[in-house]
């Protein structure tokens, strides 16, 4: 039996008791994702600390300026995500509207621009595997380097495209006129979801792009 | 009190589609009995050809190849599909909404879907028996399962995997389900033991879980792209994939063992009609090894070629764990003294559970010690070491809370006189199985392998009869508990004359557990000094 | 109800923080700090993200359970950091280099 959105489920006594439940569950999924994540970081940073040189020159070849310009498209898209959750609480229709189909907005230019620097990692032969065509000193090791930067920000891209679907389901129910005062709790974990992704980029971006530049 | 309310959660709706997509917390619960018998049965099975190869010196029954499957089939069917999940998905499932006084678990839906990601991740695993098997063991070390094994890696990690998700979902389920919905006046000190057992097994499924998962998916990226994240040869470190594995299996071995503690604490006073001495150092126990176990991880590695600094640290970590668990069984021990004790079935188990888990953290503690372990490892005292704490203890405590709780789920008696013969059968049959690995252990036999020098034949004659004694043991159950379904004694309300909310409803419970939430004002295990007990 | 509505010039203000911060943490990529350059990036990046889980996140106005929680995810993280480091970064000190 469906019930209406938003509505008090059955175990619990009250909305307070039912929102504070599905906050509370979903930064305990959140520190699942940082648990997750933590394991891909924690394997680039024992090969960073063992292959210095080669992290280096890794580093060198991604293109800060795409990656820059990335990070400023996501943190554009925090930014009207937060807007989205205030124009929900504010029963702001189409504030609400207008912010989330931002957010949708800057997460499709982010997964654009990213696949703009796969398609050049592919022609410059440097995505692991057998595509691996790169010529230069301790291939190896480069090769490593590049796996991990494709691993991780592959699964933060898969992050992403997961936030997007769930964006796209909260356009179409705010259409149906829900989502807002009291029933903006979906929006509220969808940001929480989102700036989280966010954050994993903020910490991806200096790790791989950056770590390279000086000397 | 009434003793058979007409709708209670077993015939409230029929036919199979509800029970597939039920919600209700207890239908999930027995969806989760009935698959992960099944797998017992099945790693039950590949447990007993090992036994059988290994009664004689030579590889007589199966090829060298053929075992390597069987004891990896063995170990990944028993970890990952049967003792993670058993008392947690099964008697967590039923029994915390009830313990705590609510009508559900936080999130029904996830619940479900937890069981649907096992039924996924188990039967892919499953599936691997009979598509060339797996030969990594159950720990999937590399660099020989990303690059060198020839058998099916990929479909056995991808369930482990999966699996891992069903075990996050349940413990974030009852990590919101404690904190946020608890009956009035039921304070955290009030909480039954079990509640605090399963909050600390929850942080550690919530904490530690995804770490496996990423290292399993790394796994399989390597192997299913030839490239080499592990592979020294590729410029990986292989050790690196021990760290993050163990990081989480280190701290699974307590997720297997803090329910069974919850459980035992529960009979204990149930059976001792006693308070458990010492309430409040049980119940930060839990949260302790729960703490303590993410602190030790390495002592899994001490002959890996890890630094022997960190060697030592973990070393020292190790045996800080056995604070709190010998916390737990002072404790248990303190409330039995002049308790008033009934030697029934699920009591029988509580106090096998402690005697034999006392044996496993013991040699637990051989282990933890450098010396020893360069010694031990990678021997049978391992492998005995290990099954006294997951068989002794996990396994005891599923048995034993299983025939406390089955008036509760099912509402009918089962033959005592038969339970308890079950359950000496069960102690007898464990100890002749797996005593003599110590002896072979210590003498050098090394595990996973299916032929040894003669000198060791004796002992491992005992062990397969004691292995096949284990196995009548484990049928007992089996028949009697069916039986008790059709033709068991129909059970009231409280059997066991037993404290704690989970008897205050009909059995079996009504749908909603409780048609009004009850109020809470007494501490858990409130038995009158005089009180004997029922049965 | 912890219904806290954040005002929209908060908001653009830690935006504008946040764009501000990326635009350090690549300027500074490019000079030779030797070992502090990761150090300075990190940092940077672990405030930018602190002000996205307090403000963004509206941690800053949630129960304390948020924060208990919250700070476990990190905290969590770092004990596997730390442990693991603790085995890479004493390996040089042994005496013996192979076995």
């Amino acid at each position: 039996m469906p019930e209406p959105h938003g509505a008090l489920a059955q175990q619990f006594e009250d909305l307070e008791q039912q929102h504070e439940s599905a906050t509370l569950g979903m930064w305990l999924f959140l520190i699942t994702e940082i648990m997750f994540f933590g394991g891909l970081f924690a394997a680039y940073a024992v090969y960073r600390s063992t292959h210095p040189e080669a992290w280096h020159n890794g580093s060198r070849h991604l293109d800060v300026v795409m990656g820059g310009i990335n990070t400023a498209v996501l943190i554009s898209s925090s930014l009207t995500m937060a807007l989205a959750v205030r124009a929900a609480q504010l029963s702001k229709k189409t504030a609400l509207l207008a912010n989330l189909a931002l957010t949708i907005a800057f997460g499709a230019v982010f997964l654009g621009i990213k696949a703009i620097e796969y398609h050049h990692k592919l022609e410059a032969g440097l995505v692991p595997g057998r595509f691996f065509t790169y010529v230069g000193p301790d291939l190896d090791h480069l090769q490593l380097f590049f796996l991990f930067y494709f691993i991780m920000t592959g699964m933060h891209a898969f992050h992403m495209v997961v936030g997007l679907v769930v964006l796209a389901v909260l356009v179409v129910m705010t259409l149906k006129g829900r989502l807002l005062g009291d029933f903006y709790k979906p929006v509220e974990l969808t940001g929480l979801y989102w700036h989280f992704v966010d954050v994993v980029w903020i910490f991806l971006f200096p790790l791989l792009y950056l770590i390279g530049r000086h000397g | 009190m009434s003793t058979h309310s007409a709708a209670s959660y077993l015939n409230a709706s029929h036919g199979i589609a509800s029970w597939l997509f039920t919600r209700d917390h207890k239908r999930i619960a027995l969806l989760y009995l009935i698959s992960l018998s099944l797998f017992f049965a099945l790693g039950g099975m590949f447990a007993g050809a090992i036994r059988l190869e290994l009664l004689t010196p030579k590889g007589n029954l199966m090829s060298d190849a053929t075992y390597n499957k069987m004891f990896t089939l063995h170990g990944v069917v028993m970890i990952f599909f049967f003792l993670i999940p058993s008392v947690p998905a099964v008697l967590g499932n039923f029994l915390v909404p009830l313990m705590i006084g609510a009508r559900d678990l936080a999130f029904p839906k996830l619940n479900l879907l937890s069981w649907y990601l096992y039924m996924a991740g188990a039967l892919l695993a499953v599936t691997v028996a009979v598509t060339g098997g797996v030969d990594t063991g159950w720990t999937f070390y590399t660099p020989y399962s990303s690059t060198y094994s020839n058998t099916n890696v990929m479909a056995t990690a991808a369930g482990a995997f999966i699996a891992g998700f069903s075990s996050i979902l349940t413990g974030l389920n009852f990590i919101v389900t404690i904190h946020k919905m608890r009956a009035p006046g039921l304070t955290w000190f009030r909480l039954p033991l079990f509640i605090w057992a399963h909050y600390a097994t929850a942080l550690i499924q919530v904490l530690a879980t995804p770490v496996v998962a990423i290292a399993l998916l790394l796994v399989m990226l390597e192997r299913g792209f030839g490239v080499g994240i592990f592979d020294p040869k590729l410029g990986g470190d292989p050790l690196l994939f021990q760290h993050l594995f163990w990081f989480y299996s280190h701290p699974a071995v307590y997720i297997m063992i803090l329910p069974s503690m919850g459980v035992v604490s529960e009979i204990i006073a149930a059976f001792s009609r006693k308070r458990i001495f010492g309430y409040d150092f049980v119940a930060f126990s839990s949260l302790a090894i729960a703490l303590l176990g993410f602190l030790v991880w390495g002592h899994h590695m001490f002959v890996s070629g890890q630094s022997m600094y960190a060697g030592l640290v973990f070393s020292v970590l190790s045996f800080l764990v056995a604070v709190p668990s010998a916390v737990k069984v002072f404790n248990w021990t303190a409330t039995l003294y002049r308790g008033s004790i009934s030697f029934d079935a699920p009591m029988l188990y509580a106090l096998g559970f402690i005697g034999l888990f006392t044996i496993g953290g013991l040699t637990g503690l051989f282990l933890a010690t450098l010396g020893v372990d360069v010694h031990v490892h990678d021997t049978y005292f391992v492998v005995a070491h290990f099954h006294y704490i997951m068989v002794g203890g996990a396994l005891f405590g599923y048995l034993g809370g299983l025939h406390y709780w089955w008036p509760k789920l099912t509402g009918r008696l089962y033959p005592h006189t038969w339970a308890r013969l079950a359950a000496a059968i069960i102690f007898l049959g464990f100890n002749l199985t797996f005593f003599p690995q110590f002896l072979l252990g210590y003498l050098g036999m090394p595990r996973r392998y299916h032929v040894y020098p003669e000198e060791f034949q004796v002992l491992n004659v005992f062990s397969t009869a004691g292995a096949s004694v284990l196995g009548i043991g484990y049928l007992m159950p089996l028949i009697y508990l069916l039986w008790s379904l059709r033709s068991g004694a129909k059970a009231d309300s409280n059997p066991w004359n037993a404290k704690g909310l989970e008897w205050q409803v009909s059995s079996p419970p009504p749908v909603h557990n409780f048609d009004q939430v009850p109020t809470v004002t007494e501490e858990a295990y409130a038995y009158a000094p005089a009180d004997k007990g029922g049965s | 109800m912890s219904t806290h509505v954040a005002s929209v010039r908060l908001l653009l203000t830690i935006f504008v923080m946040l764009l501000a911060l990326t635009a350090t943490t690549v300027a500074v990529a490019y000079f030779d700090f030797g070992r502090v350059n990761i150090v300075v990036a990190l940092s940077i990046a672990a405030f930018k993200s602190a002000l996205v889980v307090l403000y963004f996140m509206h941690v800053r106005y949630g129960s304390r359970l948020t924060w208990v929680f919250a700070g476990a995810g990190f905290l969590w993280l770092v004990l596997l950091l730390v442990f693991t480091f603790g085995d890479y970064l004493s390996r040089p000190w042994e005496s013996v280099t192979a076995w």
